[in-house]
């Protein structure tokens, strides 16, 4: 056995993959949790100034039981007793809380390192030269198409120019190594040598991660997912460049393919990572914003430590598994049965098949399953217009995507007229955007299941980092 | 390969902060984001020992690695010291250029 495991990403995907699992002790802690996260995601804030149609936490609107400055700093200091090393932190936009560089403060200076993830909204040349100065905070700017056709199909006009803007400040500052973060689907998988030049010509580094079926994520996964084949070519393609290219331990579910990829290969959910969300609920994992995922609030008494040790839900996570449907399966030492929160979300059981099983699987039982078993996320922060309307009622609809008025108050039912949430354009849009102010995509490719409008707004995802 | 550096002095980079575990522990450097996992306590006690105050030979025996374990602990403290989570001594840099 070797002594030690080394990992650039200070993620919890560090120890080399190839090595059997049977014969480290140190996925066997891992598995059994630890007293501490290694690390975790802390997602601040549910407003956002965009509206991507896949964000995991259906972010759009703030909550109005958000966590206070105070109650942040609190969970900051509980982080920093628990020797928990670094956060990464997302949201929701995280960059429109008005305290939030006082809180990146904060955190650094109480030995909790930070990433935090952005649409690049604030990365003006000044901030961008304030975070190249400061070794203890890392940034991760959201990109999810190579092309501005293709990032602003999901995360909405306008979209792609911020993102590039906020890279080119982030360069121009000096800031090398940052992140550029792509959740890989069917439309740019296409595109991943093309974001590897991105990220080269910024000399940034590139983090691919897996879409999710959480959030609003579930009303389009189903067009937005890599088929079969495209995960066969991201497979490959993750291979071939090794370590180089962060993935947050994503794919570990492609493993299956042939040789591990690099990563723990484990579903650190409730055992090495977790969730705390803006009002302070303490979640499973990122990806698993439900009920049914919840182990407690750090507004209850013992904090954010005591549901770490004690929930119920993450004591049964760190109980060992057999595998269920998958245990006799060859492949089970790769890929584990895959990610929880993808086979929750799309109504499958959750000791089988990850949907997106490599060995088919998963489509067979998609295939099977009856429609109305899907569980959908506890809260939906989404931006909206007009009155919210059922959601997966019906067949698909287009999307609406459009840039969003940040001045502007979500349209109240009861104040619907002609001018309702217009204003000058001047001092709304997004540099870049389009002078109309809500731009309708006629025959939009996406469709969603949900008959639900999208308007103004993000994601991110979040986690391990490097 | 590079020889164990026996008798240099060894420290832990000031910006690392070092997480006991069951396991060993984690190590993280908070200048290069990087974190490593200790998988043996008495590499554990080996970086511990890495205090400033005394050669790597010392430092080894003072966690208690036999004599026969030498060559594999000090390579885990030569990984160590390229990803800067231990740094040897300046004035044995000095030394070593001279």
């Amino acid at each position: 056995m070797t002594l030690l495991t080394q990992n650039h990403d200070a993620s919890i995907t560090a120890p080399p993959a190839t090595r059997p699992r049977t014969s480290s002790t140190l996925i066997g802690h891992f598995e059994r949790g630890l007293d501490a996260p290694i690390c975790l995601t802390w997602e601040l804030t549910y407003a956002c100034n965009l509206s991507c149609s896949h964000c995991l936490s259906s972010s759009g609107r703030r909550d109005p039981r958000e966590l206070s400055t105070e109650e942040c700093k609190g969970i900051i200091d509980e982080l920093q007793r628990m020797q928990v090393f670094y956060v990464n932190i997302g949201g929701g936009e995280p960059t429109v809380r008005s305290d939030f560089w006082e809180l990146v403060d904060y955190a650094t200076d109480h030995q909790v390192g930070v990433k935090f993830s952005t649409n690049g909204v604030k990365i003006t040349p000044e901030v961008a030269a304030r975070l190249a100065a400061s070794d203890y905070v890392d940034v991760q700017i959201s990109l999810d198409g190579a092309t501005a056709e293709v990032n602003d199909f999901v995360r909405g006009p306008g979209s792609y120019e911020l993102a590039m803007r906020a890279m080119q400040n982030m360069a121009d500052a000096g800031f090398s190594g940052f992140k550029i973060s792509v959740v890989c689907t069917r439309q740019n998988i296409s595109q991943l040598d093309e974001f590897k030049a991105i990220a080269d010509r910024f000399g940034a580094q590139l983090r691919l991660t897996r879409l999710r079926p959480s959030g609003r994520g579930a009303d389009v996964w189903d067009e937005l997912h890599p088929l079969p084949e495209q995960q066969r070519e991201l497979y490959d393609w993750l291979v071939a460049h090794g370590e180089g290219v962060l993935t947050g331990d994503s794919f570990f579910h492609l493993s299956a393919f042939g040789e591990a990829l690099p990563g723990l290969n484990l579903c650190g959910a409730g055992r090495v990572v977790c969730l705390i969300d803006p009002i302070g609920d303490v979640y499973a994992c990122p990806f698993a914003i439900h009920d049914e995922f919840l182990a407690g609030s750090i507004r209850s008494e013992g904090g954010f430590s005591h549901v770490w040790r004690e929930s119920e839900l993450f004591q049964r996570l760190r109980e060992p598994t057999g595998g269920g449907a998958c245990g006799s399966c060859s492949f089970y030492d790769s890929c584990r049965g895959g990610c929880m929160a993808a086979k929750f979300f799309t109504g499958l059981p959750l000791d089988g098949p990850d949907p997106e099983c490599v060995r088919g699987f998963g489509e067979q039982l998609l295939a099977e399953r009856a429609t109305d078993a899907v569980p959908k996320s506890t809260g939906d922060h989404s931006h909206r217009t007009s009155p919210p309307r059922p959601r997966g009622s019906t067949g698909p609809v287009p999307l609406t995507l459009s840039v969003r008025r940040p001045d502007a108050a979500p349209v109240n039912a009861c104040a619907e007229n002609p001018l309702a949430g217009f204003s000058p354009p001047q001092c709304h849009r997004p540099p870049g955007a389009p002078a109309e102010p809500t731009t309708r995509r006629n025959q939009a490719p996406i469709t969603s299941r949900a008959e639900r409008a999208y308007t103004p707004h993000y994601t991110h995802i979040s986690e391990p980092h490097g | 390969m590079v020889s164990v550096p026996l008798d240099r002095t060894i420290t832990v980079h000031p910006r690392v902060s070092i997480r006991p575990e069951p396991f060993g522990a984690l190590l993280y450097h908070f200048g290069t984001r990087q974190l490593s996992f200790l998988k043996d306590r008495r590499l554990l006690e080996t970086v511990r020992a890495c205090d400033g105050t005394r050669t790597l030979r010392a430092a080894l025996a003072e966690a208690g690695v036999p004599d026969t374990q030498t060559e594999r602990y000090g390579r885990a403290v030569m990984t160590l010291i390229a990803s800067s989570m231990l740094v040897q001594q300046a004035d044995d840099t000095k030394e070593k250029a001279a």
